[in-house]
């Protein structure tokens, strides 16, 4: 028996989708699966586990078990990759994921005094996870000629001021 | 001064509805699409070397002949693969995602044309895992093709399937590099292989594969329906076409611009069309020309054509097109730093070199930032970065990846040419900027 496949069905207690969860990713992966060679279901790691994230805001382990079993591949593969990329959460992140970026052409252009101003705002710190928010620094994401820039949970903004981040931040309840 | 005779990849972003199959379409799209797979396959190759269309990606490797390197189905009868690379993540560039945003087709058709010619019946688009809105615009962009009927079962009406799909990353700038790309597609985590053997022998799967930059691809519509020569004699010397790149940092108007190849830095930073220059009193102090990969040129280095081969001489390179301009208010330490910081990050771990070395020179740079340099720092730094990478000349890396030189490069090209700001920190036991190391613009208002 493939690893991980008696965790088809997550126990009765905690069910890891509600119905119409289960649904969408059933279909989600069917579709994903389609689009590889049928020997290279684990090809389909990366859109699965994003799938995954989708539906349920991080990568639980149960929901791993779920993607390995699906994928035809062990579970450790799946954490080997869920722990390799930035974007996805092994732990469950604070409501609103604020990934600021601090490389040179948004350093040249007020990044850091912004990370520092979100800090202040926010009374949070760059790096911890807290309840509502989670402030990270990030790497260049392609605003260099609109610095400085931000995400909010994947959302992006740029040309940011002072003005813009306060009117921003007024929208995370 | 050179100026832009004709539009490549920007031509059409300002037109209506142009991220739309109708829009794109009402434009005379796909139609060059159709011209080109009149040809047969080796000839659609020809063309494309002979328009001496280069990889936009940052190796400015000529296309065609990257094309001519999967071998014939008699040879090696797997299927064969195009793989695009849009996960534009090299600190300082900000071009492909643009071209996502406003002219998706554009991509789509030049992938039409790349995958007859390379006999590919699949084709992944690999793009960055943050670049949700780009994406979501991608895939209204490919299931539009699909439903009309220009993808599927008949390419544009020929006897040749070819399917289409977008595969989002996930956020490790390592994946651009194009054997971890290859990986991160089959599932992996985005370890890079060693080379040779090469992607178009043995790439995704185990099967020939080609992998190209947006840019790239999307130049190839234009080359079809203008003509070969057309896009080559808008070039300069080897480098055929025009190529977008991002001015960034120091200058009054940042942003992406088309420019012809034969454009000097110089104009890019202070032409009216581009950056148009620095703050009244404010000079360049340095530039990185090409992500931050590319060895620093000081203010007295910008007479360089932006072309693929002008910056040989000057020990650099026009990698990615992304140009970031400091001024001479800004700390180089600080500058190098925040770039190291970055390779240590974001080193893939595979090599000891690269793993130890990226971050090895991080710490040494924070240490002389932050006042606490000692002598024989400077001598250690570039000991450490010669260890990684020795430069000059570009390309003696040690590791499996370029990875290794990026980080490495950066820090012998700015050590060496600003050495006296890293003694000044030494000498001092302080940054002279204080906490205004970033320069002109560096306060958040
Ligand atoms: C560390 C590293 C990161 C890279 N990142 C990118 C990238 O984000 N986008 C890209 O197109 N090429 C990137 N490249 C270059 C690719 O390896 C490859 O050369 C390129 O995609 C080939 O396409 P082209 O010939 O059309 O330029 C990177 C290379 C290295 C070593
Ligand atoms: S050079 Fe660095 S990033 Fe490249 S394979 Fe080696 S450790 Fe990984
Ligand atoms: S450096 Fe921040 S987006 Fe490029």
């Amino acid at each position: 028996m493939k690893q991980g496949a008696s965790t088809n069905r997550p126990a009765m207690s905690d069910p890891l989708f509600t119905p119409d969860e289960q649904k969408h990713f059933d279909a989600g992966i069917a579709e994903l699966l389609s689009h590889y060679p049928v020997d290279r279901k684990s090809a389909a790691m990366l859109p699965a586990l994003r799938l995954l994230q989708t539906l349920k805001g991080w990568l639980p382990p149960e929901g791993l078990k779920l993607v390995a079993s699906r994928l035809e591949t062990t579970v450790e593969r799946c954490y080997e990759v869920a722990t390799f990329y930035v974007m996805f959460h092994t732990k469950k992140p604070g409501k609103y994921v604020i990934d600021v970026c601090t490389n040179l052409a948004c350093a040249l252009r007020g990044a850091e005094g912004m990370l520092a101003y979100l800090e202040q705002k926010l009374a949070t710190k760059a790096g911890e996870n807290g309840e509502k928010y989670f402030l990270r620094e990030t790497e260049c994401l392609a605003s260099c000629g609109t610095a400085p820039c931000l995400q909010v949970n994947e959302d992006h903004h740029e040309s940011l001021t002072k003005a813009k981040v306060d009117a921003l931040l007024e929208k995370l309840a | 001064m050179s100026v832009l005779s004709e539009k490549v990849i920007t031509r059409d972003w300002e037109r209506p509805n142009q991220n739309t199959l109708a829009g794109y379409k009402a434009n005379g799209g796909y139609k060059a699409a159709m011209k080109a797979l009149e040809l047969p396959p080796a000839a659609i190759t020809d063309e494309v070397k002979k328009s001496q269309l280069r990889g936009r990606g940052g190796a400015g490797f000529p296309t065609g002949l990257k094309w001519s390197f999967v071998p014939s189905l008699e040879k090696n009868p797997k299927p064969r693969y195009l793989a695009i690379n849009a996960d534009e993540s090299e600190p300082g560039t900000a071009k492909d995602r643009f071209i996502l945003e406003k002219d998706p087709h554009l991509l789509l058709e030049g992938i039409a044309i790349a995958c007859y010619a390379l006999g590919a019946h699949t084709c992944y688009i690999y793009s960055r895992g943050e670049f949700k809105y780009p994406s979501a615009v991608l895939d209204k962009a490919i299931a539009e093709a699909t439903a009309d009927g220009i993808f599927g079962k008949k390419l544009l009406g020929r006897d040749f399937e070819l399917n289409v799909y977008q595969v989002r990353g996930a956020g490790a700038y390592i994946c651009g590099e194009e054997t971890a790309l290859l990986e991160s597609l089959e599932g992996k985590k985005g370890w890079p292989r060693l080379k040779p053997p090469f992607p178009a022998v043995v790439g995704l799967f185990g099967c020939p594969t080609v992998v190209n930059n947006v840019e790239t691809i999307a130049s190839l519509p234009r080359i079809f329906e203008k003509g070969a020569e057309w896009f080559s004699k808008l070039g300069f010397g080897k480098s055929g076409g025009t190529r977008l790149v991002t001015v960034s940092g120091a200058v009054n108007r940042p942003g992406t611009y088309e420019v012809a190849m034969d454009t000097s830095l110089r104009e890019l930073i202070y032409d009216a069309a581009y950056g148009q220059g620095l703050p009244e009193g404010r000079t360049v102090k340095a530039c990185i020309p090409g992500g931050s990969s590319a060895p620093v040129l000081t203010g007295d280095e910008l007479d360089v054509k932006l072309e693929f081969d002008a910056f040989k001489p000057l020990q650099s390179m026009a990698g990615s097109g992304g140009v970031m301009v400091m001024d001479d208010t800004a700390c180089m330490v600080r500058c190098l730093w925040r770039v190291s910081r970055f390779y240590a990050e974001e080193s893939c771990g595979q090599c000891t070199p690269c793993r130890e070395g990226q971050p090895w020179m991080a710490r040494i740079l924070r240490k002389i930032e932050e006042g606490r340099g000692e002598r024989g720092d400077l001598d250690t730094l570039l000991g450490v970065a010669a260890a990684v990478a020795p430069w000059p000349p570009i390309g003696l890396g040690t590791t499996i990846c370029a990875l290794g030189d990026a980080g490495a490069l950066p820090v012998q090209s700015f050590v060496t040419k600003f050495r006296e700001d890293f003694e000044q920190h030494i000498r001092l036991r302080r940054c002279p900027k204080g906490d205004k190391p970033w320069g002109v613009f560096g306060d958040f208002k």
